[in-house]
């Protein structure tokens, strides 16, 4: 089982994860790369890293706040 | 011709699904739990596919695109951060710990799992009341859809009412056959289909158009600032007011959350959550950037008049046959969320309404005979108040427009149970009393606001659903914190238990 400051790290990283789908730093641009805009990139991109996080997170810390509840209770 | 070939091969597919079900009878058991959950088999690409088709109703197909053409490409962004992160994020959170739980004790339902845990018939079956109250218009607005749809395709050959008759009654016959197997088998071949058939489009269309540098320049001319990230349509609170009532509500959509039970392994649900937010972006991309080329091609679509913007654009840029095909899919994708509708319907009706409030003794076989007749009623009651609906309420309206706010109203409603459940699963302390009023209060504020005209359902720019999440939340919590928990309580069963392995 991962460690305690895994476990908070796991949570932060699924935070950031869903805060930044939509690239709010890009509010209003319309910059065209490549054909599309510059922020529909970041989302396809973005979606890609999250596919990537989702299998670290299978391979290191599957099941933190679900079946190690019991040491800590 | 068109017509005669897009309905050939409707009829096509429908016989395609039928042969898929009868396989699929043959190989079921006569209990309960295989027909709605086939017995906890699903392997990764079937479990993928068939909560993908599942999501994808008439309203990611139709009403997708004709937003992104009506407000821009930003509801790829909205569509991607609902389906692809927070539900899968969700998809660990609640669906893990379900499947988990599901394997312990058999459960085929929330409402069951909820039920034992708090020792509560009545939390049970409210669960149930209120998860079939949502549902049941559901299943009237994919009737309604697909009525329409084969209307239109018919240029009113075929009338409303036949055509949802058609549809229902084809469906009734397919879900009391196949079952959960048979529905997730055609899924998986109907989500791969449309995965395939919407990538084809686009390079059908920026074959014939020459490339996107055209199209973006149209889009410039028609529409300036139309790719600009932001509008007054597409402001924060409404994109995330979108993608987290939408998302936190499809983990509770009954026919996507039974399928968290579904799954046959714990590397299935690792391996489904990896793939998912990729499988999203190949789908939802494509499909709402013609929606958006639409403008930049000079495609006149009356949205408001009834229009979808998809099969026009197809007509126009791809041979007869694709573009039979693309639409024929589209039916299909509405079907196939409606049939896991009706499966899932009848599924809580009979474990969580009739076999603890009429006849806990009754028999695996018996519960199955129940189940299937359950679909029927459900299905034929859904069909019935769907041609009044139609006769009387909505004659000119868009079959988009009312897709897109019936579906958000549902969904919605399905959004607030997912905050009281999430307590229930990590907080240890959460008892009995603060789930039926966690549960209750949300319903009744957020079915007020909608249908009281003098309340608003929007403050400061977020939706009314966001503000009776939080109350739900807050509800649980706080009538939790001051009430004990019940005799029949047991705790454990999401907690010690899980852990003791």
């Amino acid at each position: 089982m991962v460690s305690n400051v895994e476990r908070y790290a796991w949570t932060a990283a699924a935070g950031l994860l869903l805060a930044l789908a939509i690239p709010w730093f890009l509010w209003g641009s319309s910059r065209i790369v490549a054909g599309l805009p510059i922020w529909l990139w970041w989302h396809i991109g973005w979606m890609a890293v999250a596919s990537v996080a989702f299998w670290l997170f299978t391979r290191r810390a599957w099941g933190i706040w679900i079946t190690d509840r019991g040491e800590r209770a | 011709m068109t017509a005669g070939l897009q309905l050939g091969i409707v009829v096509g597919y429908l016989l395609v699904a039928l042969a898929v079900g009868l396989v699929a009878y043959r190989l079921t058991e006569r209990t309960a739990e295989d027909y709605f959950l086939a017995s906890r088999t699903f392997g990764t690409v079937v479990l993928l596919f068939t909560v993908f088709a599942t999501l994808l109703s008439a309203f990611t197909f139709f009403g997708g695109p004709d937003i992104a053409y009506l407000h821009g490409p930003e509801w790829i962004l909205v569509m991607g951060l609902m389906d692809g992160l927070i539900f899968a994020v969700l998809w660990y959170v609640v669906g893990y710990k379900q499947w988990l739980l599901g394997q312990r004790h058999g459960y085929v339902t929330v409402g069951e799992m909820l039920g034992d845990r708090f020792g509560s018939v009545g939390l049970r079956s409210l669960v149930a009341v209120v998860s079939l109250f949502w549902l049941f218009p559901y299943v009237m607005l994919q009737q309604i859809g697909a009525g329409g749809a084969l209307r239109a395709l018919t240029d009113g050959v075929v009338p409303f009412w036949a055509g949802a008759t058609v549809i229902t009654v084809f469906m009734i016959v397919y879900v009391v056959l196949a079952g959960m197997r048979g529905i997730a088998w055609t899924d998986t071949l109907q989500g791969a289909f449309m995965l395939v058939m919407v990538w084809a489009a686009v390079v059908w269309v920026l074959a014939i158009v020459e490339g996107v540098g055209t199209i973006n320049q149209g889009i410039a001319a028609a529409e300036p600032g139309f790719l600009a990230l932001g509008s007054e349509f597409y402001t924060p609170q409404r994109m995330l007011t979108f993608a987290i009532s939408i998302a936190f509500g499809v983990a509770m959509f009954p026919q996507v959350n039974q399928r968290f039970f579904a799954a046959a392994s714990e590397r299935v649900l690792k391996r489904s959550l990896i793939l998912w937010p990729v499988l999203v972006v190949l789908l939802f991309v494509p499909a709402f950037l013609l929606g958006t080329w639409a403008v930049g091609l000079g495609v006149e679509a009356d949205i408001g008049a009834g229009e979808n913007v998809l099969p026009i654009v197809l007509d126009q840029f791809t041979p007869s046959w694709f573009a039979a095909l693309v639409v024929a899919g589209a039916i299909a994708a509405m079907m196939s969320s409606s049939d896991s509708m009706l499966l899932s319907g009848s599924s809580y009706f009979t474990r969580d309404v009739y076999r603890p409030l009429v006849d806990a003794t009754i028999s695996e076989r018996r519960e199955d005979l129940l189940g299937r007749i359950g679909v029927v009623v459900f299905a034929v009651g859904a069909l019935a108040a769907s041609l009044w609906v139609e006769a009387g309420a909505l004659g000119a309206g868009s079959i988009g427009a009312i897709l897109v706010d019936i579906g958000d109203l549902a969904f919605g409603g399905f959004a607030q149970l997912a905050l009281p459940v999430i307590v229930a699963l990590y907080w240890r302390r959460t008892t009995q009393n603060g789930m039926l009023a966690g549960i209750a209060a949300p319903q009744l504020v957020y079915v007020a606001a909608n249908f009281v005209p003098a309340l608003p359902t929007a403050y400061y720019g977020w939706g009314i659903s966001i503000y009776c999440m939080l109350l739900g939340l807050v509800v649980t919590v706080a009538v939790s914190s001051v009430t004990a928990p019940a005799e029949t309580e047991d705790a454990a069963i999401y907690f010690e238990e899980l852990s003791a392995e």
